[in-house]
């Protein structure tokens, strides 16, 4: 058994917040990977991961169909968006900060990575306007 | 037939430019959610200014966007851009269809989701309880500077029923201004769970605009087409509740099944329970078919019986905030950095000053990720620190950011301040109060008024 991050074993994430609550969606690339953060990314696994972000409870809810685990953290987001000290006080970068978890998985899967992001449009672009 | 509803506004903010997109692409309702949490609390500060402020002020713009299209008879729009004052919004669409020389279109208001200023009344009635803690209402830090229950699609139904073109709400559940013409067009009832389900769910994957159609897609997000010309999407429901979920030609953005799945999660409990006003519906039921050339297929969603109560969102004022920060680059930025975050609280104390809560950032270290981000002893080229706090009242939260100026000749070498708010104007901080409500109490208060613009 390896450990790989949930980002290079390919899943996607979405975070929105609700009050004090912070609700991040996992996305898995494929059905085995599914079944394998279904099994992983426990809702205490995730409570753990945040450490103090996160002060409530942490449920996590399947949907099969779209192959993604959804968690609801609560007391996440220092009183809620407009209470909040946080720069990032809506918590839309903690779906990131959940992908970063590692897990442990089978030898076939261990070498899996992220793909490099390709901007080379951006950078083109950048360069028109002089940059 | 289809009906075919464009999603043009995600948010307070959001641009009004997306609005040609969709009536060049043809839909029927043009629908405009305006309202985030974050955003009645911002329209609150506005109203306090003015009275006859309290909606979103670039309502006006989508609608100069809109209304021709209305005149011609192509499409309607429904909007909740009314905020916490429908009624002075509505005042804002009819200025504006005269300003375009238009007449013959009928605005419709709807009001009742305005608890404020009876929620004592209704506090005598019914038991609210914060909803997250449990904590009663009588620990609620009043006075209320807004309190407004989350309508669902009747009020817009009824209007629509009654002729108007244009609808301007307060605080309806987002996804109910999407599902309100589907129920009028394809005359669905109250109790078709699974289609109200369905239409609800339709209504989730529009209510953010771009996010549905390659916008925050995680992942391969730098292989959006033309991600600067991002189109807003478009649905176009059967009268079983299936749905089509597309976007305009031509214009740049994806629909996939993977950014119509990053929508569906987004904002949600528990996706088998989606709680509205008007179903309980069953997104983990449903069948997504992606088509390619951006048409991702909606079928199958299950709904069950709507709840007895609506949510309402209290919000209460919970303080002044100050902000401050101060940059350091290599070498040791990220000890300059926390040992300027000590210093800076020291010199708060010893003048004299009360702060209730810090809360310190390491920008380009851990600012965002926290205590997910693994401890490394990798040397960061630059780290900025970002210091905020707050205090009980204005003045002192403005002077606490004093004390960080000074650091600039005072602290570890070379710091540069001036960037952020500094000592500039604190800001209120407000609590919001998520409740639950029973419909009873305040259904027999929602009103739908039309006018025609003359």
């Amino acid at each position: 058994m390896s450990r790989v991050r949930l980002y290079d074993l390919g899943c996607g994430y979405r975070a929105g917040d609700k009050g004090n609550i912070s609700d991040v969606a996992l996305f898995a690339p494929d059905p085995e990977v599914y079944e394998l953060v279904r099994a992983a990314v426990t809702a205490a696994r995730v409570k753990e991961h945040f450490g103090g972000f996160v002060t409530g409870a942490v449920e996590r809810y399947e949907a099969p169909n779209v192959l993604a685990l959804n968690f609801v953290l609560h007391d996440a987001l220092g009183g809620g968006g407009p209470r909040s000290l946080r720069a990032d006080n809506l918590g839309k970068t903690l779906g990131g900060a959940l992908v970063r978890l590692e897990i442990d998985v089978p030898a076939a899967l261990a070498d899996r990575r992220a793909p490099t992001p390709d901007v080379g449009w951006a950078v083109e672009i950048l360069s028109r306007i002089g940059r | 037939m289809g009906v075919r509803i464009g999603g043009g506004q995600g948010f307070y903010g959001d641009t009004p430019r997306s609005v040609a997109g969709l009536l060049d692409a043809g839909v029927d309702y043009l629908c405009l959610e305006a309202l985030a949490e974050l955003t009645l609390a911002i329209l609150q500060k506005d109203r306090q200014r003015d009275e006859t402020r309290g909606y979103t002020r670039d309502l006006p713009a989508y609608l100069a966007a809109a209304l021709p299209a209305v005149a011609a008879g192509k499409t309607k729009v429904i909007t909740n851009a009314g905020g916490i004052n429908p009624t002075a919004a509505a005042r804002a669409a009819i200025d504006t269809a005269h300003r375009l020389g238009l007449s013959g279109i009928t605005v419709a208001t709807v009001l009742g989701d305005d608890l404020t200023g009876r929620l004592d009344a209704i506090a005598g009635q019914a038991e609210l309880r914060h909803l997250e803690s449990g904590a009663p209402f009588a620990d609620f830090p009043a006075p209320a500077l807004f309190a407004s229950a989350y309508l669902g699609a009747r009020p817009i139904v009824d209007a629509l029923a009654a002729g108007a073109d244009v609808v301007v709400t307060g605080r309806v559940a987002d996804a109910a201004l999407f599902l309100a013409p589907l129920v009028h067009e394809h005359g669905w009832s109250f109790d078709d769970w699974d289609r109200l389900a369905a239409g609800t769910l339709v209504g989730h994957l529009l209510e953010c605009s771009g996010q549905s159609a390659g916008g925050n897609l995680s992942r391969d997000w730098w292989t959006i087409p033309r991600p600067w010309d991002l189109p807003y999407p478009i649905a176009e429901v059967d009268g079983d509740g299936s749905a089509l979920i597309t976007k305009p030609p031509d214009s740049g953005g994806r629909v996939s099944f993977d950014t119509v799945r990053h929508q569906l999660l987004y904002e949600v409990h528990d996706p088998a329970a989606y709680l509205s006003p008007d179903v309980v519906a069953d997104f983990t039921s449903a069948h997504f078919v992606d088509e390619g050339d951006d048409r991702v297929r909606v079928t199958d969603v299950r709904g069950g019986p709507a709840t007895a109560t609506y949510k309402a969102l209290l919000c209460h004022h919970a303080g002044w905030a100050g902000e401050a920060r101060i940059a350091f680059s290599w070498p040791e930025a990220a000890e300059k950095a926390t040992a300027t975050a000590a210093i800076f609280a020291e010199r708060v104390r010893g003048a004299g000053l009360p702060v209730d809560e810090w809360h310190f950032e390491l920008w380009g270290v851990d600012a965002l990720g926290g205590p997910t981000v693994p401890a490394t002893t990798a040397e960061v080229p630059e780290v900025m620190l970002r210091a905020a706090w707050r205090c009980a009242d204005a003045r002192t939260a403005s002077l606490v950011g004093r004390e960080m100026i000074p650091l600039t000749l005072s602290g570890p070498p070379a710091g540069m301040t001036g960037m952020g708010r500094g000592a500039g104007a604190p800001s209120e901080l407000l609590g919001l109060w998520p409740t639950l409500v029973d419909k009873a109490l305040i259904d027999p208060h929602v009103t739908v008024t039309l006018e025609e613009v003359r």
